[in-house]
C-alpha cells in the first residue's frame, strides 16, 4: 500500500475521530459528572444539524447558520436539562434510559413536524472541491475544514477543562460528585452549563457533518452507538479519554475498511477477501472495545481512580 | 315450516345471493390492491410509483378497461412483515382482482406467496429479482419494469463502447449489491481493478474514495440505492475524483430524486435506464406533461413504471372486455401487453419479464436553471431480455 494512500486514510480517520470526539465529549461529561445515561444525546446532534440547515437557508451564510445553530442548540440543551432531565438525576439508570429513549422518539417526530423528513445542506461553494495537500494527494477542502475545527475545539476544550475554574469544577464533579457538592460547588448551575456545552458541541458536529452525510430524521441514533463506544473505551467522565478513544475508533474504523481488505488479499482468494474485509471492518471497533475492557475495565483514562 | 324446507330455502337463497354477488363483481368494477413503501427514508420511490399509477387511472376517467377502478393503497413501511399482512388483507378480505405496488425485492419476495398461493395475479412495477425470472417463474407474476440486473448489464456494455479498460466497483455488502455487480461484470470486457462491498446504509465514503484514487481506474461504477448514492456522489465530487475518472451510474442513482438533493455536481454524469423523461413517443409526451401538471415535479423512472403498470392492466381488461372471471383470457391478455408503453417498444419474454431497450442518459440543463436526464443515441442494449429465462419452466 503506497504511503500517500496511508496518509490520506489517516486524515480520514482523524477527521471522523474528531467529529466523534465532539459528540463523546458531551456524552462523557454528562455520564461522568451527573451520572446520567442520556440516550437522547444523538438527538441533539440531529437538532443541531436541522437548525443549521434551516438557518443557512434563511441567512444564506454557512458560517452564520452553523454559529446560530451552536448557540440555539446549546440553549435548547440547557432548557431540556433544566426542564426535564434534572428530575432524572436521582432516579436509577433504568428510568433515565426509558425517559431519554422517549425523548429520542419525541424529538424525532418534533423535528419531522417542524422541518420535514430531511433538509438540504451543502458545503459552501468555495470548499466544494479538493485542495492539493502534497503532489498527488488532493484532499477535499471541506474535510480539511472539519479537521481544523475539530483540532481547534479539542484544544479549546482541553484548556477549558484543565486551566479554568469551570474546568476544575467539572473535574471535581466527575471524580467525586458528593464531595464537590459538599465543598460548596453550585452543582445545579454547573450541571446546566455542562449540558449546554455538550449540546453545543453536538450542534457543531451535526452542522459540519450535515453536508457530507445527510440532514435527516434519525441521523443521531447510528452515531450515538459509536459515541458510546468511545466513552466506554476512553473511560467515563474523562475528556482526555474521550479524545484518545474517539481518534482510536475513527482510525480503526477507517483503516479497518481498507487495510483489512489489503491484508486479507495477501493470504486469501480475492472472493474471500472481499467478503471477509467488510465483515471484519464492521466488528473491528467492537473487538477493540472488548480488548480494552478486558485489560482496563474502567477504560483507558478513568476519571475516578 | 319444517326444518328441512328451511334448510333447502336458505341454501337456495345463499346460492342465489352468491351468484348475484359473483355476477355483480364481474361486471361492476375492478379492485386492485396497491402495497408500497410510502413512509420513511425510502418512501420517495413508492410515492412516485403510486402517483404514476393513479395518474394513469385518472387520465382514463377513473377506469381500467372500461371498468371503474378501485385502488386500495397500503403502506408497507419498508417492512416485509407489514407487506405480507397487507397482501393477506387485500386478498382475503377485500377480494382484489390484482395485486401490485411493491418497490423492494426483499419485501416483495416476502409478501408474494400470499398472492400466488391464493391464485391472485401480481404485477410488479419495480422489483424483478433473478429468482422470479428463472427457476421460480410463475404464470401469475408479471415484471413490468426491468430485471434487477438489467441497468448494470447496460452500464457494463456502455463502458465497453466508451472503450474504458479499467473499472472500480462499489456496492453494499448484501445480495442485491453482489447481484448487480455480477450483472455489470457479465457485459464488461475490461478489467475490474477493485471491488468494494460497503456496509448497507453507510453514509461516509472517505475511505473508499481514497482507495479508488489509489487504484487509478478509468471509471467507477456504483450500485448504491437511495441516500447511500446521494452521499457517495457528493463526496466523490468533493474529493475531486471526477476530473480523471468517469463515474457511471445505474438510472435510479441519477434520477430526479437524486439530482435535486445533490445539485450541480450531477451535471454531465452518465447513467443507464429503460426510460427517460425526454422520450418523444406520444405516450411519454402525454405522460410527462400530465404528471408535471398534476404533481408539479418531473417524473422519475419509478413514476413511469407505476404509469405503465396501470396501462398494462387497462389493456388486458380492454382486450378481455372486462371478463375478470375468465382467468385464462386475462393472463393471456396481460402477457400480450397491447399497450403503448412510455418507454417505447416493450414485450414480455416467456418468463413474463420484459424484453426492451436500454439507453444511456446524460444529465444536462433543463433550460430553466435545473437539471434533467436526456437520453442520447441508439439503445445501448436492444431487445434485451435477462440471463435467467433459460431456467424458467414456462414455455410460450
Amino acid at each position: 500500500m503506497p504511503g500517500l494512500l496511508i496518509l490520506e486514510q489517516t486524515l480520514n480517520g482523524l477527521q471522523f475521530g474528531l467529529m466523534l470526539f465532539l459528540l463523546a465529549a458531551g456524552l462523557t461529561l454528562v455520564f461522568g459528572v451527573m451520572d446520567m445515561v442520556n440516550l437522547a444525546h444523538g438527538s441533539l446532534y440531529m437538532v443541531g444539524a436541522f437548525v443549521a440547515a434551516w438557518l443557512v437557508k434563511l441567512s444564506g451564510s454557512f458560517v452564520l447558520g452553523v454559529a446560530g445553530s451552536v448557540v440555539l442548540t446549546g440553549l435548547f440543551g440547557m432548557a431540556l436539562e433544566a426542564g426535564l432531565l434534572r428530575t432524572l438525576y436521582t432516579r436509577d439508570h433504568l428510568s433515565q434510559v426509558l425517559a431519554t429513549f422517549a425523548l429520542i422518539l419525541i424529538l424525532n417526530d418534533g423535528v419531522k413536524m417542524l422541518f420535514g423528513n430531511d433538509l438540504p445542506l451543502s458545503a459552501p461553494a468555495a470548499l466544494g472541491g479538493p485542495v492539493e495537500l502534497l503532489p498527488g494527494l488532493p484532499y477535499p477542502a471541506y474535510r480539511l475544514l472539519i479537521l481544523g475545527v475539530g483540532v481547534a475545539l479539542a484544544l479549546l476544550l482541553y484548556l477549558l477543562v484543565q486551566h479554568t475554574r469551570l474546568g476544575a469544577l467539572v473535574r471535581a464533579g466527575a471524580s467525586n460528585r458528593e464531595m464537590a457538592s459538599a465543598m460548596g460547588t453550585n452543582v445545579t448551575r454547573l450541571f446546566t452549563g455542562v449540558f449546554g456545552i455538550g449540546a453545543a458541541l453536538c450542534a457543531v458536529a451535526g452542522a459540519l457533518l450535515g453536508p457530507l452525510l445527510a440532514v435527516q430524521v434519525g441521523m443521531g441514533e447510528n452515531i450515538l452507538i459509536t459515541a458510546f463506544v468511545v466513552v466506554v473505551i476512553g473511560g467515563i467522565g474523562s475528556i482526555r479519554g474521550a479524545l484518545v478513544g474517539a481518534i482510536l475508533v475513527g482510525a480503526i474504523d477507517t483503516l479497518g475498511r481498507t487495510l483489512l481488505q489489503h491484508l486479507f488479499r495477501e493470504f486469501l482468494s480475492p472472493q474471500w477477501a472481499s467478503a471477509a474485509g467488510p465483515a471484519a471492518a464492521s466488528v473491528a471497533v467492537y473487538v477493540f472495545m472488548a480488548v480494552v475492557l478486558a485489560i482496563k475495565p474502567q477504560g483507558l483514562f478513568p476519571a475516578r481512580s | 315450516m319444517s326444518a328441512r324446507t328451511h334448510l333447502v330455502r336458505s341454501a337456495a337463497l345463499t346460492l342465489a345471493l352468491s351468484l348475484l354477488a359473483c355476477a355483480v363483481h364481474a361486471a361492476d368494477k375492478v379492485k386492485i390492491g396497491f402495497v408500497s413503501t410510502l413512509s420513511g427514508p425510502s418512501s420517495a420511490l413508492g410515492i412516485d410509483i403510486r402517483d404514476g399509477f393513479l395518474l394513469a387511472i385518472k387520465l382514463n376517467g377513473g377506469k381500467l378497461g372500461n371498468l371503474p377502478a378501485e385502488v386500495l393503497v397500503g403502506d408497507d413501511q419498508f417492512k416485509p412483515d407489514v407487506a405480507k399482512q397487507l397482501f393477506e388483507k387485500n386478498i382475503k378480505r377485500d377480494k382484489v382482482d390484482f395485486m401490485t405496488g411493491v418497490v423492494f425485492s426483499n419485501i416483495m419476495l416476502a409478501a408474494l406467496p400470499e398472492a400466488l398461493d391464493s391464485n391472485t395475479i401480481y404485477i410488479s412495477p419495480n422489483a424483478a429479482p433473478s429468482s422470479m425470472a428463472g427457476k421460480d417463474c410463475n404464470p401469475l407474476f408479471f415484471a413490468v419494469a426491468w430485471p434487477n440486473d438489467a441497468y448494470h448489464e447496460a452500464a457494463g456494455q456502455y463502458a465497453n463502447t466508451r472503450d474504458l479498460k479499467s473499472v472500480y466497483l462499489v456496492a453494499p455488502n448484501y445480495q442485491a449489491g453482489k447481484d448487480s455487480l455480477a450483472g455489470f461484470k457479465r457485459m464488461f470486457k475490461g478489467t475490474v481493478v477493485g471491488e468494494n462491498y460497503t456496509k448497507l446504509g453507510q453514509l461516509d465514503y472517505a475511505a473508499e474514495l481514497a482507495e479508488i484514487r489509489a487504484a487509478k481506474p478509468q471509471a467507477v461504477y456504483i450500485f448504491l440505492p437511495g441516500g447511500m448514492g446521494i452521499n457517495f456522489i457528493k463526496q466523490y465530487v468533493g474529493a475531486g475524483l471526477g476530473k480523471d475518472t468517469t463515474l457511471l451510474l445505474p438510472g435510479f442513482s441519477a434520477d430526479q430524486d437524486v439530482i435535486d438533493p445533490v445539485g450541480g455536481a450531477m451535471a454531465g454524469l452518465f447513467n443507464t435506464a429503460h426510460w427517460s423523461p425526454d422520450f418523444t413517443n406520444p405516450a411519454n409526451v402525454k405522460f410527462v406533461a400530465a404528471f408535471q401538471k398534476e404533481y408539479k415535479r418531473v417524473p422519475t423512472l419509478y413514476a413511469s413504471q407505476g404509469y405503465d403498470d396501470a396501462l398494462l392492466i387497462d389493456a388486458a381488461l380492454r382486450d378481455t372486455k372486462g371478463k375478470l372471471e375468465d382467468r385464462k383470457a386475462v393472463l393471456a391478455a396481460l402477457k400480450a401487453a397491447r399497450f403503448d408503453s412510455v418507454r417505447g417498444p416493450f414485450k414480455f419474454n416467456t418468463n413474463q419479464y420484459p424484453i426492451q431497450n436500454y439507453y444511456v442518459r446524460a444529465i444536462g440543463s433543463d433550460g430553466k436553471g435545473g437539471l434533467i436526464n436526456k437520453s442520447f443515441g441508439e439503445p445501448i442494449l436492444k431487445n434485451h431480455g435477462d440471463a435467467y429465462v433459460q431456467s424458467c419452466a414456462m414455455k410460450p
